[in-house]
Parts: structure tokens; C-alpha cells; sequence
């Protein structure tokens, strides 16, 4: 694993990804502190943040998108493969490398609050609390950005559904609002989802017989609410959205409450994602 | 050293690779001889973890590489058809992380480092860009990374393949040479290039191992398809009645050249291919049938590789042996 992370971050630094994420993170959020902070002269910080997490829509594609997709096609996912490092290693010590990239530009953000409570009332704890929140939103991400580009060997593939996915989840809760919050709506729009979902794993797994099965399942088991008691189902279609929005438990901590579920939350999501990653490199040795 | 038990492979429907066994000893250096398309690759993949199998498996000394894949892997290193390089990175860079990935720290890893380099004799281009070096150095670089963690078994994947006739001789040299150290299995698909560097061979296609054995042996086996052509002064019932009285001999064809010659070409299945042509010549003389020319044209390993391979069902014995694995 350290092999692996020392060898990444060398390669991010020895190319421009590195500077480039970094420069546009600070840009971005450099130009809200000059809006809100200097300009509006408002003394919270975490507003900055708020604003800049729109960034995140085009830099961590642009962080991630070779990360795997790029071994395979240079085919040098070989050498890994070969080498006596396992699966988990590898996905674990490149996604530490992207965390130190993403660490290190937020370094230098971590010391705007200090500079602004010299020359004003900085309220400190909601400030720190929020870039803190802003690290795991990121770190869950890059960690989504991770799975993507390991799905496919072509890194204009991985950007486009990186930029795509986070596009969609950042809007997810506005989204929301124009979703029918009806009973039959939320059964037929759970139907569509089921057989999206069946579409993927067959993509994934390859067995058609084991999409097919989780498919129908999950067809019975929606109607089947439906039949017992429809109320269950509605409204379940705009709240799941807004539960899944990773933007949304960021802004639970700009409006000042450092919320634990809301860490987990990334946490889980995190742990999820590099699961998923490491199933799709191994899932390469089978076919 | 390396057990291939009963392995199978199968993308889909297509069997790449079918019920391959064989054990390699320490010592030796092994040629993977096929044509393109035969399972080479595939079972290099396999035996050194990049791919599953679909059934049977894989020993290295003991260490099964699916079961325990640190261990196994640990004992080889392994160079694919396409040498896997990080074109942005120095040759030094690039086998820095590769030994540490294998493991190695600080000043052993410095100096193994320095000794693969020495050994492959990249060590003036060595700060190089990897996509700068030629395609022979890059298959350096792909050879000095099998080398690092000193492994006791090498593979590598046609090595040769795609280098100017001078960087070929110079790998085989350096296959050779590794060869005195360690385990080398190399695959090819050129049949002379295994012949001058293995001590054992062993032919695979359509999947299947079709021989397993040094090469004095393979040329042995097919000893009887010496060919003889004879021009002798008489007709072709003559000759034919000459013939008729030896063994050994089938696929009598005659050809009438100008000026009463005839021109005999057939097989002959006699162990002995001199004492065949010795019952020939006291044979013509005997009967009074001047023997003008006599030509014996000896099997070679060339002629073993296109009969084992070209056959399209797996040859009788292969079969016998499945039968007694079945029972």
C-alpha cells in the first residue's frame, strides 16, 4: 500500500494534476471569500465553502479520472496484478494519494478564517467545523470518482459520468421538488429504477440470470407495498433524493451543527465506493 | 517448482486454455511454444495471478496462488506480452516502486535496484524518459522489473516480439544468462528461437499441452517421418517391385523425368534412418537397378511443431492419458 501511495503522489506531482486541482480549489474559493467575505463583508466562512463545493462538480473528475482508468489502458494494471500487493492495497493507496492532493490546497483555505478574524468577529467553530465537513464531502467524492474511473479504460469516459453523477447530486434535491410525490408515481418510477439496477449488475456481473432475479424481486416487493398500504410510497421518491444529496448534509454543516450522522454518512460512503472499486479491479482477473 | 494442475480457462464460450497440466523444475529454461491464439498468454496469466481459472489450479513451490497469492507471487516475477511501464517515469523511478512493492527498503532496495539495471544494462539510460528508450529498452526495463525481489522463477511473455534482429539476439543472450540462475519460462511463437535457448519445450495448441520435453527428444520422437527421394535409372514397376520387398516404407510417389530416369519420393518409418538407406542401396544393387541418387531429408523440430499443432484433434496418447485421468 505505501509503495503505492508514494508512487502516486509522485506521479500527480511530477504532472500538472496536482497543480492544476489545487489551483482550481483555491480560485474557486478564493473568489467567494473576496464575494462574501471582502466585498458583502459577511464574517462567516462556511458561506465561502458553500459556494465553492460547486467546483467539486469539475475538479474531482479531473482528479480522478485516470486514477484506474489510466492503468488499464496502458496496460500496466498487469504489473499490479502481478505484483504481491492485493487488490485492497492498491485501490487504498491511491485513493490516500488523492486525499494528500486534496489535503494540501485545503491547508492553505484552513488559514482564511485565521487572516479574517484579524481584521473582524470570526466565529471560529462553525468556520473549522464546515471545512472539516467540506474535506469528507470531498473525500466521498473522490471516493465515487475512484469507482467510476474504474469501470472503464478510457478517461474522457470516467470524466464525463464523474462530472455527470456529481452534476445530478448536486442537484438532486432541487430535482426533487418537480418528482411526482404520488403513490403510483413513486411505484412506476421505483420500477424504472429497479430495471436500471438490473441493467447494471448484469453489466457488472455478467450473469444475466442473478439480474434477472434481483429484478423481479424488487418488481413484487414495490407492488406489494403498493397493494398493502400505498401511503408508504408516497413522497419516498423526493426524500430518498434528498437523502441521498451529498451537497445537502454539507449545508446541515454551514448552517452550524456539527452533525455526527452526517460524518458517518461520508464515512460510510467512503468505505462503499473503494468496496466497489476493489470488487471491479478483481472482477477484471475473471473474465 | 511450479505444479499446473487441470487448468482450465474459458471466456464465455471459447475454452482458451483446456485440462493443461505439467510440472516445471527448478533449473531449467522452458519454452511455451504456440502459435498465436494457442493459450500461451492466458496460462502465463494464470500461473502468475493476473487472471482466474475456471478449474484447476496452481502450485509455486508449494503455495497455491489463488489460496495465498502474497507467498506465490513473492517467487516470480513476471513480464507480459506488453511490457507494463509508466511511460512518464525514469527506468530508476520505475523500478524503485516496483521493489518496493515487492517489498524491498532503504539500501537493499537501492542496491537490487542498481544490480537488475547492471544485469539488463540499462544503466545509461537509466534517468531517461521510459517513453524516450526504444522498444528494446523498454523490454529491458519490463525484464529488469521481473528481476527485482530476486524471485526464483522468471516469466516472461514473448519477449522478443516486435525487436530488430539485434536487440532479439541481445534478450536471448540475457535469457540465457538468467537462465543459469534461475527458473526461466519464456513463451514464443518462433520456433527457432526456443530451440536455441530451452532445455525443455513445450508446445501447446488449441489449448492443449500436445509435448513436454527437451528438444533432442521431440526430433526423436518424429523420427519416422524421415523422407527418402531416390532417382534411379528404370522405370516405376521396377522401382516398385524393389520397394515392395522392404518395410518401413509408405507414400510411394513416382515421377518420370526425361531419359528413363524416375524420380521415387516416400516416408519411411524405420528408427534407424541410415540402416534404411543401407537396405535401399544393397537393395537396388541386387537387383540390378542403378541408384543414381539418394537424398534423406531428417524431421526437425519445425516439422514436429507444424504436425502438433496443425492437427486439429488432440493427437491418440493425449486422449489414452484423459481416459486414465477419467477413470
Amino acid at each position: 500500500m505505501i509503495a503505492v501511495w508514494i508512487h502516486e503522489l509522485k506521479s500527480y506531482f511530477h504532472t500538472l494534476t496536482a497543480y492544476v486541482f489545487g489551483a482550481f480549489l483555491l480560485c474557486f474559493i478564493g473568489i467567494g471569500a473576496m464575494m462574501y467575505n471582502l466585498e458583502m463583508a459577511v464574517s462567516n466562512f462556511e458561506y465561502v465553502l458553500s459556494f465553492g463545493c460547486l467546483v467539486f462538480v469539475v475538479i474531482v473528475p479531473i482528479l480522478t479520472m485516470r486514477v484506474i482508468a489510466e492503468e488499464r489502458k496502458q496496460k500496466t494494471d498487469q504489473l499490479l496484478y502481478s505484483l504481491p500487493i492485493s487488490s485492497t492495497n492498491v485501490v487504498l493507496g491511491k485513493y490516500l494519494a488523492l486525499l494528500v492532493v486534496y489535503l494540501l490546497p485545503l491547508c492553505v483555505v484552513s488559514l482564511y478564517p485565521l487572516v479574517f478574524s484579524r481584521y473582524g468577529e470570526v466565529y471560529l467553530p462553525t468556520s473549522y467545523g464546515s471545512i472539516f465537513a467540506f474535506f469528507l464531502l470531498g473525500a466521498a467524492l473522490i471516493a465515487v470518482g475512484v469507482f467510476i474511473s474504474s469501470l472503464t479504460d478510457n478517461q474522457g469516459f470516467a470524466a464525463g459520468i464523474g462530472i455527470a453523477v456529481i452534476l445530478l447530486n448536486y442537484y438532486s434535491v432541487k430535482l426533487a421538488e418537480y418528482i411526482s410525490s404520488t403513490a403510483l408515481g413513486t411505484m412506476i418510477a421505483l420500477w424504472v429504477l429497479a430495471a436500471v439496477l438490473g441493467l447494471i449488475i448484469r453489466y457488472v456481473t455478467g450473469q444475466e440470470n442473478l439480474a434477472l432475479a434481483i429484478t423481479a424481486v424488487l418488481l413484487v416487493a414495490v407492488f406489494a407495498v403498493y397493494q398493502v398500504d400505498a401511503t408508504l410510497l408516497e413522497g419516498l421518491l423526493p426524500n430518498i433524493m434528498t437523502q441521498l444529496s451529498l451537497f445537502e448534509r454539507f449545508y446541515v454543516f454551514v448552517n452550524g451543527v456539527f452533525d455526527l450522522t452526517g460524518i458517518f454518512y461520508y464515512l460510510s460512503i467512503v468505505v462503499f465506493f473503494l468496496f466497489l472499486s476493489v470488487q471491479s479491479l478483481e472482477k477484471r482477473r475473471y473474465n | 517448482m511450479i505444479q499446473v494442475e487441470h487448468l482450465t480457462k474459458c471466456y464465455g464460450d471459447v475454452m482458451a486454455v483446456q485440462d493443461l497440466s505439467f510440472e516445471i523444475d527448478e533449473g531449467h529454461v522452458y519454452g511455451f511454444l504456440g502459435p498465436n491464439g494457442s493459450g500461451k498468454s492466458t496460462t502465463m496469466n494464470i500461473i502468475t495471478g493476473c487472471l482466474s481459472a475456471t478449474e484447476g489450479r496452481v502450485l509455486i513451490d508449494g503455495h497455491d496462488i489463488f489460496e495465498e497469492p502474497r507467498q506465490a507471487k513473492r517467487l516470480m516475477g513476471y513480464l507480459p506480452e506488453q511490457p507494463p511501464l509508466y511511460l512518464g517515469e525514469s527506468p530508476v523511478e520505475y523500478l524503485t516502486f516496483v521493489g518496493r512493492a515487492k517489498g524491498l527498503r532503504g539500501q537493499e532496495l537501492k542496491e537490487q535496484v542498481a544490480d537488475v539495471m547492471a544485469q539488463t544494462k540499462i544503466e545509461h539510460v537509466g534517468h531517461r524518459r521510459i517513453s524516450d528508450l526504444s522498444k528494446g529498452y523498454r523490454q529491458r526495463v519490463g525484464i529488469a522489473q521481473a528481476l527485482l525481489g530476486n524471485p526464483k522463477v522468471i516469466i516472461l511473455d514473448e519477449p522478443t516480439v516486435g525487436l530488430d534482429p539485434i536487440q532479439i539476439l541481445e534478450i536471448r543472450d540475457l535469457i540465457r544468462e538468467l537462465g543459469r540462475t534461475h527458473t526461466v519460462i519464456f513463451s514464443s511463437h518462433i520456433l527457432s528461437e526456443v530451440q536455441a535457448i530451452c532445455d525443455r519445450i513445450l508446445i501447446i495448441a488449441h489449448g492443449r499441452l500436445m509435448a513436454f520435453d527437451c528438444p533432442e527428444n521431440l526430433e526423436r520422437q518424429m523420427l519416422r517421418q524421415n523422407e527418402i527421394t531416390l532417382t534411379t535409372q528404370a522405370g516405376p514397376d521396377e522401382v516398385k517391385e524393389v520397394l515392395e520387398r522392404l518395410y518401413h516404407i509408405t507414400e510411394i510417389t513416382f515421377q518420370q523425368k526425361e531419359g528413363g530416369y524416375t524420380q521415387t519420393h516416400f516416408q519411411t518409418s524405420h528408427p534407424q534412418p541410415y540402416e534404411m538407406t543401407r537396405q535401399l542401396f544393397w537393395a537396388f544393387a541386387e537387383n540390378d537397378v542403378p541408384l543414381l541418387e539418394m537424398t534423406l531429408k531428417k524431421a526437425s523440430l519445425e516439422d514436429v511443431f507444424l504436425e502438433l499443432t496443425e492437427a486439429k484433434e488432440p493427437d491418440p496418447q493425449q486422449e489414452e492419458n484423459e481416459e486414465v485421468d477419467e477413470a
